[in-house]
């Protein structure tokens, strides 16, 4: 036993040997020039196309507008200055004028009411869904995941037929007689917040899925041998643990909702103007580049606001666990 | 499980009387949920009914027809921009897959690295900002270069999808990367296979499925986009969701029905597919 | 021992090279990490010769280094220092496609999208052997496995047992010169593992080839090894065959961890030199004197401590001539055998616990009261001197 290590002469290995020292050295720079080169592709592409543009309209939002689109290469605030205030031409005094601040201030009302909506109907659906059983579980993710790859713009243009003058609701409503003229649903305010529920209510569910599928029904068993009622069990077991989930859900909500732009394109009318259909009309028609870079410039700072609740919110949880 | 015991437990599998205390349940929780399934459903099922409808109101129903899918197939203006949304489609597809490919196999299957949580963020860049921002931003950059340089053409769209695809096409890529197990590469290693080897027989056969998804959903976010097409695309790169958008806002026929159904049919038989297909995989 | 020569006997046949070294670890090192604090030493100068055609097993409890020393052997981690030997040729620079040893791997790792026979086959296509060759060597392999009917499977259709020995023809398939095995049978329930225990030992000696098997189960390795080598914290504690480590352990670890053992305080008397091994006269606590076999190490002079097998021990009548004495604390019967449990006299009561197994005879009943004072019987060799 001991002689098999006495018979290895105690000279033979220094510490270690040069070549296997380089050797080791050229794998690792060799595995870091391959990891960059495999990402390059990808990260030139995003930060060339997806990344620059965004500079260039926080550059173009200091500027003058063109006279038919476009930028003149005169630095100016007036971009910012317009959202308060609206220059009069002839005197050159500035009066404040509320109106871009009414479509903000529309814009994240409504985001925030189609929040709360889908929450209430996604919570619930995402608790039932995760108390069937594992076979029937998939089929229903299947159902609610389905809608979320459906085209948007369509599944739109069937909201408008159900909101119409001419549409499901009011046909139904006048053939049983409880009406004699159309309810006026679509164009309004009320047919944007439906319709915004509708787009986004899967990316409610299935956040909320997510983390109630990581509950353990012991928990719920203890709680309720230790005399918890429904509501109770319900507030102080299954909410806590589905919080990240309902995070995630009221962010991937809201957040599409506040810059969304075909909803209140199809189903709001002239008076329902939302951020995205503003911002989309600077760059269009009207031609303000300038006052568009900046819309867009505020609207990337309200959620960018909402991504960093998330964010810390997240890094908090992952302290705790 | 719990709650199949408990209902055995009901003499017959029909409790009289009261029913048997089930400790999963919530009050009303599932009738909000076939509720949220009708309202996911109903208007789709709606537009579908309509797109057979004989008459020219997409809302009152007279006799069951063909007529909007064969007047939509024989529209010269939905023929074209089919044949630009599968062009664009299909080279957006094949780029971001490949670069999501790359970038899968360089940020799995290795120890972390330094800059690792900025390249995810990088990558998932396009998903965070709101897609009306991308829209007029590109657009900015794209008017910037053609001034420029004074090269058109339907180039600039493509990039522009490959750019929202890459996040779409990289997330399924990664997933089935992650579960793969490390040491089958080292068991092929192990078996005289030569690192370009073990890619070829092990890591790029396993990763297929999740290749396929990545190349699937990305086609899918590619063929449905709607805002930043329209920022973007020039004159007669009019892309079919672009050209529905147009017939919705000038006044609605069946067609645009007929045309919506078969757009849906294509996503829910792409989506069906990855899905099932996905499952039974694993 | 062929010193550093590159050109050992590659080419020699396998008669000659019987008893010959298969591998060489030479004052290897492995640290993980790096940095002051990160850094963990999983292997620290270890130095092992592993013989040709041998059941060579690496023993001992999870994170003591064995499974690094085999991923050392196999190529999957390089040596922080040392060197590794395959028949006298160096393999520490070379990646694992190119190192003629093969890996039995814990979890299988068999290929999920090919079929048994492709994955036997794998290897040898690898190497661009000619198909007809692997399609004979495929067959043979499922034969020599019993899986002959298997060969279309797909290995997701197959039960552990199956995968273990599909794994298992996959490695041998490209006739490897080491097949090295990760704890294979961890993942078997007993009575499977029991079966493979024998199917292992029938097909190494079938193919002649050196098996080095890792494990954590000091059963399997007594059961099936030609050699062991007991590891903790990174370093080879001793060497030897089942027999010589399990009667006569070297080092209070390996005495613990390989079945159940009493140890005691003595004083070292005297040594001698015979023809069976060393020899000493030792003292035990109750002033006898008995001859305990030394082991092949630095025994310090004065205090040393005693190892007995419960086995090796029998209980007399208390009194003179016992080698100690003690109180029935506890029975424990357990089918073939019984344990009795003694608090062993001392000073101030504090003598320690001595456990004593007899064999269960037919009809015996229980001969001793608990309480009873009874005496350890101790002959001459059940002693067992400890380097430390």
């Amino acid at each position: 036993m001991a002689a098999e290590t006495a018979s290895v002469p105690a000279t033979s290995a220094p510490a270690e040997t040069e070549r296997l020292r380089l050797a080791k050295a050229a794998i690792r720079r060799g595995k870091l020039r391959t990891r960059w080169l495999l990402l390059s592709p990808a990260l030139l592409t995003i930060v060339l196309v997806g990344l620059l543009p965004l500079s260039i309209i926080l550059v173009y939002s200091f500027l003058e507008p063109g006279t038919y689109g476009g930028v003149r290469w005169v630095f100016s605030t007036d971009a910012y200055v317009q959202f308060l205030f609206e220059r009069d031409l002839f005197e050159d005094t500035l009066t404040f004028n509320p109106a871009y601040l009414e479509i903000f201030w529309r814009s994240v009302e409504l985001a925030l009411l189609s929040t709360v909506g889908s929450l209430l109907i996604g919570f619930p659906t995402a608790y039932f869904i995760a108390t069937r059983p594992p076979s029937r579980r998939n089929l229903w993710l299947f159902l609610i995941t389905l809608p979320f790859w459906t085209n948007l713009l369509i599944r739109t243009f069937a909201m408008m037929l159900i909101l119409r003058d001419e549409g499901v609701i009011n046909i139904i409503l006048m053939k049983l007689g409880l009406i004699d003229q159309p309810l006026v649903l679509i164009y309004t305010d009320g047919a944007v917040f439906l319709g915004l529920v509708y787009s986004y209510l899967p990316f409610m569910v299935l956040p909320i899925y997510a983390a109630l599928e990581k509950l353990d029904f012991r928990l719920v068993e203890a709680a309720y041998d230790l005399y918890a009622t429904r509501g109770k069990v319900l507030r102080h077991v299954i909410l806590p643990v589905a919080k990240p989930g309902l995070v995630a859900g009221c962010i991937l909500v809201f957040v599409p909702g506040l810059g969304a732009y075909i909803t209140p394109e199809l189903l709001g009318g002239g008076k329902s103007l939302m951020i995205g259909n503003m911002i989309a009309i600077q760059f269009g028609n009207s031609r303000n580049w300038p006052f568009g870079s900046a819309a867009s410039l505020i609207l990337m700072a309200i959620v960018l606001v909402a991504l960093l609740v998330y964010v810390r919110y997240a890094g908090r949880r992952r302290g705790h666990g | 499980m719990a709650d199949r015991t408990l209902q055995t437990t009901a003499p017959g599998g029909k409790p009289a009387g009261r029913r048997p205390f089930d400790l999963k349940r919530q009050t009303g929780f599932s009738e909000i949920a076939w509720f949220c399934l009708f309202v996911l459903y109903a208007p789709i099922a709606v537009l579908i009914v309509f797109s057979f409808n004989d008459n020219r109101s997409v809302t009152l129903w007279t006799e069951f027809s063909l007529r909007w899918y064969r007047s939509a197939l024989n529209n010269q203006g939905i023929q074209n921009a089919a044949m630009i949304s599968l062009q664009v489609g299909a080279v957006a597809t094949l780029v971001s897959t490949f670069f999501a490919t790359l970038a899968a196999l360089a940020t799995t299957r290795n120890e972390r690295f330094r800059g690792e949580g900025l390249v995810y963020a990088v990558i998932n860049q396009p998903l965070m900002i709101p897609e009306i921002v991308t829209a007029v931003a590109t657009l900015a950059l794209f008017a910037l270069i053609k001034q420029l340089t004074g090269v058109g053409g339907i180039g600039y769209l493509m990039l522009a999808h490959t750019v929202f695809c890459i996040p779409f096409a990289y997330m399924p890529i990664r997933a089935r990367l992650e579960d793969m197990n490390l040491t089958l590469e080292q068991a092929a290693a192990d078996l005289y296979a030569t690192p370009l080897q073990v890619f070829r027989r092990i890591t790029l056969p396993l990763m297929m499925p999740g290749i396929v998804a990545g190349a699937m959903l990305a086609f899918v976010v590619s063929f449905d986009d709607v805002i930043i097409t329209l920022m973007v695309a020039g004159p007669g790169e009019t892309t079919l969701p672009i050209y529905i958008f147009g017939q919705m806002r000038r006044g609605i026929t069946p067609e645009t029905n007929a045309v919506s159904t078969l757009i849906v049919l294509l996503s829910v038989v792409l989506v069906a597919l990855l899905f099932f297909f996905g499952k039974r995989r694993r | 021992m062929t010193g550093d020569g590159a050109a050992a006997d590659r080419t020699a046949g396998r008669s000659d090279r019987a008893g010959a070294a298969a591998i060489e670890i030479r004052r290897v090192r492995k640290v993980f990490g790096s940095g002051q604090e990160r850094a963990v030493v999983a292997l620290d100068d270890v130095s092992l010769t592993i013989r040709d055609n041998e059941f060579f097993t690496l023993l001992g409890p999870s994170g003591c280094g064995k499974t690094t020393l085999l991923r050392l052997i196999a190529g999957f981690e390089q040596p922080t220092a040392g060197e590794i030997l395959l028949f006298g040729s160096h393999l520490e620079h070379l990646p694992p496609h190119r190192r003629p040893v093969n890996t039995v791997f814990q979890q299988y790792a068999l290929f999920p999208h090919m079929t048994v026979a492709e994955n036997i086959g794998f290897g040898l296509m690898m190497q661009g052997r000619p198909k007809r060759e692997i399609d004979e060597t495929v067959r043979r392999m499922l034969a020599l496995v019993r899986m002959d009917d298997l060969a279309g499977r797909r290995t997701d259709q197959l039960s552990g047992g199956q995968q273990q020995r599909v794994a298992l023809a996959r490695a041998l398939a490209p006739h490897p010169k080491v097949l090295l095995l990760d704890e294979p049978l961890s993942a078997l329930d007993l009575k499977l593992r029991k079966e493979m225990q024998i199917e292992l030992k029938r097909l190494q000696h079938e193919t002649g080839i050196t098996f080095i098997f890792v494990t954590h189960d000091q059963e399997e390795a007594l059961t099936m090894s030609d050699r062991i080598a007991v590891m903790s914290d990174g370093a080879i504690l001793q060497v030897g065959t089942p027999r010589e480590i399990y009667d006569h352990p070297a080092r209070r670890f390996v005495a613990d961890f390989i079945g159940e053992i009493n140890i005691l305080p003595a004083e070292l008397l005297e040594t001698r030199e015979a023809s069976g091994g060393a020899s000493a006269r030792v003292r035990l606590s109750s002033g006898q004197v008995r001859l305990a076999r030394l082991p092949d190490g630095p025994v310090a002079a004065g205090r040393v401590n005693v190892a007995v097998r419960p086995e090796h021990a029998g209980l007399q009548p208390a009194g003179e001539g016992a080698a100690l004495t003690g109180t029935l604390s506890n029975v424990v019967y357990f089918g073939t055998g019984t344990h009795y449990h003694l608090e062993l006299d001392g000073p101030g009561g504090e003598g320690g616990r001595f456990v004593v197994e007899l064999q269960n005879r037919l009809g015996a009943g229980a001969d001793h009261a608990i309480g009873a004072r009874l005496g350890i019987l101790l002959t001459d060799g059940s002693l067992q001197v400890l380097c430390d």
